[in-house]
């Protein structure tokens, strides 16, 4: 990615951080901050259902970006990883 | 007009053993109600017919039949005895459970193996005690077996496990390990011999009195290969969602076309006494096929959709939203279209309707197509459908 022409907080790590955030807020689990690495595997860590929905808003709404419907899925909001993965996805085909 | 589904399976449908089934489960479909006994002779020419492995694939022995072969199957045998067809549909989603995730495990192989060579009878225990009817969490957790590793067991108290006295074999949901999440579930699948049962209530319900569905303490020891490799949250929504919501759907549109069949049968009779006349009962008749023609258009639409997923290999698509939202709507929509059509029979033949006995009563059908909005309670999918639509957005 052409990071000169993309915001500042796009680059890879800084989705992956702000994603632990929301994660952390968001999600429902019992986690602390430094217990949610990029690979955890977020309903195993309890995740339910319901806060999968939640965490789907607010990623929507901290990155101003709305995912379609193919990628409303488990496989997608299974870790920070592979919601970092969608996201850098969306954010590729709008530039 | 009767509403007929499109045909599937002839030549499975057309088995003698499956035909005498369908005669048997509407003999017995009255004594079954009254007793709330399990339907014995139904189920017995359903194994006959090799109709327990119709879904298990045809290199392990079963009749690698399809859905909608299944399908077609329930909606006729819920036509006669909606007991038996629930009882039929509920094997069924257990043995698509295991036939689309655990067949290429040798464990499971092997057991799929057995089902076609011994007709088993596979229930279901997801339901718990304490879980507030939500199946997707669990209490119950898989342990070592004290003294007897690497055996594992589990204990679980069960809400109500349908023909749990009946089955073979019993599939249950519980919590992977005693340190696991509630939502962190794995299904497992334990014969009657390595799993003690003890009925905790009794069962006298309003409707669907022959599936004996009670509450059971369960007790399990067996091997770990008895534990379907696939997360259960991956099971219930490619598979295990679907497959009951859809067939489920086959049960009541069964009978409610019972009830159809029945008040059309009234018009017919009333016709013929003042012949010439169109009785008014005709036009509530007309009305309710209306209904019904929207019923099943709904049903086969849903079958279709999840069939065609299916087929392309699509997994993917089964885990979004949309699928979530539009599977669920599918269950929401038929139970309350199953209970009107019910409701609108009994309008067309009045007290005849009403009466428990003679050719036109309509109390078993509408007793058991109140269970409909039951199972998975709609209000539940109606908040979960709430939340989804949060994110879903239609057609992209």
């Amino acid at each position: 990615m052409n990071t000169t022409s993309v915001q500042s907080c796009s680059t890879a790590q800084d989705i992956r951080d702000q994603l632990r955030k929301i994660v952390k807020d968001h999600a429902g689990l019992s986690l602390p901050l430094d217990k949610i690495e990029d690979s955890t595997d977020l309903y195993r860590a309890g995740m339910s259902s319901q806060g999968s929905v939640v965490l789907m808003i607010a990623v929507e709404a901290q990155f101003g970006i709305e995912f379609p419907d193919a990628m409303l899925s488990r496989d997608v909001f299974r870790s920070i990883e592979t919601i970092a993965g969608a996201i850098e996805t969306i954010q590729r085909e709008e530039s | 007009m009767i509403p007929k589904l499109k045909p599937a399976g002839a030549e499975l449908l057309e088995h003698p053993s499956f035909l005498q089934a369908l005669s048997l489960a509407s003999e017995h479909a009255a004594d079954v109600d009254r007793n709330a006994r399990f339907p014995a002779e139904a189920i017995a020419a359903l194994r006959a017919a090799g109709a327990m492995s119709w879904l298990v694939p045809r290199e392990l022995g079963g009749a690698g039949a399809s859905l909608a072969e299944a399908a077609r199957a329930v909606f006729e045998l819920s036509r006669r005895c909606a007991s038996t067809g629930m009882i039929f549909a509920m094997h069924q989603i257990q043995i698509g459970c295991i036939a689309r995730h655990a067949a290429a495990s040798p464990w499971f192989a092997q057991y799929l193996k057995r089902v076609a060579r011994e007709q088993r009878l596979i229930a279901s225990a997801t339901s718990e005690l304490g879980t507030g009817g939500d199946i997707r969490r669990s209490i119950a957790a898989i342990h070592p077996a004290p003294d007897a590793e690497p055996l594992l067991r589990f204990e679980k108290k069960a809400t109500t496990i349908s023909y749990g006295a009946s089955a073979d074999d019993l599939l249950t949901t519980v919590r992977r390990s005693p340190g696991s999440e509630p939502g962190d579930q794995v299904l497992v699948l334990t014969h009657l011999s390595q799993t003690q049962m003890q009925q905790t209530d009794p069962w006298d319900t309003l409707g669907m009195r022959g599936t004996c569905s009670p509450g059971f303490a369960l007790q399990a020891t067996f091997p770990p290969e008895q534990i379907l490799p696939a997360p259960f949250a991956t099971i219930s929504a490619e598979t295990m969602v679907p497959f009951s919501h859809i067939l489920w759907s086959h049960v009541w549109l069964g009978l409610a076309s019972e009830a159809f069949d029945r008040a059309q049968s009234f018009v017919r009779k009333q016709a013929r006494q003042t012949p010439g006349a169109t009785p008014p009962s005709a036009l509530r008749l007309a009305e309710l096929s209306v209904r019904m023609a929207q019923f099943r258009a709904m049903v086969e639409s849903a079958l279709e959709d999840y069939a065609g997923l299916t087929a392309r290999g699509d997994r993917a698509a089964l885990s979004t939203v949309g699928f979530a939202v539009r599977i669920n709507n599918l269950k929401i929509s038929a139970s309350e279209a199953a209970l009107e059509a019910c409701l609108g029979a009994l309008r067309v033949c009045g007290v005849a309707g009403y009466k428990n006995d003679g050719p036109f009563s309509i109390g078993r059908n509408l007793r058991d197509a109140h269970s409909a909005a039951l199972m998975i309670a709609n209000d539940r999918l109606y908040s979960t459908n709430a939340s989804l639509l949060l994110v879903h957005r239609e057609g992209k």
